[in-house]
């Protein structure tokens, strides 16, 4: 199974394990990683599980999806280049040890 | 079961194209419409209402097809199309006073002015709120009449949410009943007990106008502070912004920001009475809050509905909707659809996910202050909690507003039990 390391702002990092196929926002909600809340079910529509995309990875995760993802991302607070919807990246073994940093909160 | 609706009401004894849920008599008598919607809900989820008060309309009731509306900016647009009554923006009668603010815009306007606003609310600023907030709850906790029957919403739900307005618009605490009728006149209209006329409504709008452009001023001279309308005066995004529009963001702000807080607060307390099991629970485990505070804006779904407007012909549900209709999502509806939400007709403290939930909305224009609104919740029942207290009854009937938007609460009699 992929895992996924999560880094709080604070630098406290979270190793999970997750299915493939399950998204990242998932995987932080259901190994209650703090910070990602996930409020409207993965749906890209409410910024609450915004990711940094650690540099190294933003080519194999790619970036956010134009229609949907970037208009959410470009109304979060402190978003940037390698923002990402967490709910929007699929996890597959390509994506083993993806690194994924939080902002300080969510908003 | 919704302890709320005890007279027992047969949802088909009206035609299913007779149904009219724009009615504000339904929600100000508090009854029928839990049916209603379950109807709509089974029988008819995208309903056609070809005539009402406001026009022709389609509702939409289900949670899913409510979260494909809200999350289709470009087909359901905003623009001048949030509220089934237009009158409610634009205003009537001589002199009438717009408030066209980004809530009723698309992009890329919304996102420039929602952006630009956006920091006045955000988590960093609300911190500097936090200890304020705590000081102000304890001591209008502490000032309640224990063993007597008073009125909850004045004595707690308004005073604490006018102060925390006042605090984050720097507003004179002591002129604060001003914000609290300005609020009430801007989601006012004729015949609701607020207002009794247009030209009423107009000239108290006026005056509010007058303040806030007075203030904008002032805070434009000043140095840059962290108020919002400091925050908005200094913008560089919206130095361009015209005075109708400064207005109407601030008027957003003031209803937006306490109306609805309000609303969930009186809400919650009538939702504990109700189920009282989950009183006892919380008291068990007062960390429930962190679940807790969602679910009472939930149960409450204090903005009952938004509309928009489409702006091309589009297949949805099984309907044909035409470019122009005006489409109602019920938030108040999609928030007890079972389909998403197990026993959705019950409050419960600590469910699984109780943070999906429509009352903010999602997509672009997803509350703004949701945070701000959850903070003052939490709050408010941590302090509650301290208290110890064994109950809070609600000794009498609870007087609903007349709106079929915001669900509000002017009257919930109670008796706190020490």
């Amino acid at each position: 199974m992929p895992t996924i390391n999560f880094i709080e702002a604070d630098g406290t990092g979270h190793r999970v394990e997750v299915a493939e196929g399950t998204s990242a926002m998932e995987a932080a909600v259901q190994n209650n990683v703090p910070g990602i809340d996930g409020d409207c079910g993965g749906q890209a529509a409410c910024a609450t599980c915004h990711v940094f995309v650690d540099h190294d990875w933003l080519e194999k995760a790619g970036h956010a999806e134009p229609e949907t993802e970037r208009p959410m991302l470009e109304l979060a607070e402190g978003a940037q280049d390698n923002s990402r919807l967490a709910c929007q990246i699929a996890m597959t073994d390509a994506l083993d040890g993806l690194v994924l940093r939080m902002p300080a909160q969510q908003f | 079961m919704d302890a709320q609706s005890s007279v027992s009401f047969d949802p088909h004894s009206i035609p299913i194209e007779d149904i009219d849920v724009s009615d504000p008599g339904l929600y100000q008598r508090d009854e029928h419409w839990r049916e209603l919607f379950a109807r709509l809900r089974k029988d008819d989820p995208v309903h056609y209402c070809a005539q009402s008060e406001y026009g022709p309309f389609w509702s939409i009731t289900r949670y899913s097809d409510i979260m494909a509306v809200d999350t289709n900016h470009r087909v359901f647009s905003s623009d001048n199309a949030t509220a089934l009554d237009d009158a409610r923006i634009v205003g009537e009668g001589d002199g009438a006073v717009p408030i066209p603010s980004f809530l009723q815009m698309d992009p890329p306007r919304h996102d420039q002015q929602r952006k630009a606003v956006s920091p006045a609310v955000a988590p960093a600023n609300l911190v500097r709120l936090q200890d304020t907030m705590r000081q102000r709850t304890k001591k209008v906790l502490d000032s309640l009449p224990v063993g007597e029957e008073f009125d909850w919403v004045p004595a707690v739900s308004v005073e604490l949410t006018i102060l925390m307005l006042a605090t984050l618009i720097d507003f004179p605490l002591e002129e604060r009943a001003k914000l609290k009728r300005w609020s009430d006149v801007i989601v006012g209209f004729p015949g609701d007990g607020v207002v009794e006329s247009w030209e009423q409504r107009n000239r108290e709008m006026r005056e509010l106008v007058d303040t806030f452009l007075r203030m904008k001023q002032e805070r434009e001279q000043a140095e840059p502070g962290r108020d919002a309308i400091s925050i908005l005066a200094h913008s560089p995004d919206l130095r361009d912004m015209d005075l109708v529009e400064f207005v109407a963001n601030v008027t957003l702000l003031i209803v937006g920001g306490n109306e609805t807080t309000r609303n969930t607060m009186s809400g919650s307390i009538l939702a504990f009475h109700d189920f009282p099991d989950e009183w006892e629970k919380l008291r068990r485990d007062p960390s429930l809050i962190t679940s807790m505070v969602p679910e009472a804006i939930r149960w409450q779904s204090p903005v009952m509905y938004q509309s928009r407007r489409a702006t091309e012909d589009i297949e949805f549900g099984g309907k044909t909707i035409r470019k122009g209709d005006k489409v109602a999502m019920w938030y108040i509806s999609g928030n007890r659809d079972e389909e998403v939400i197990e026993k959705a007709d019950r409050f419960i403290i600590d469910r699984d996910r109780p943070r999906q939930h429509l009352s903010f909305g999602f997509g672009i224009h997803r509350c703004l202050g949701n945070r701000l609104a959850e903070m003052q919740l939490r709050i408010l029942w941590e302090e509650i909690m301290a208290k110890g207290w064994r109950r809070i009854e609600v000794t009498g009937k609870p007087e609903f507003g007349y709106s079929n938007t915001l669900r509000g609460l002017n009257t919930l009699p109670v008796r706190i039990h020490a």
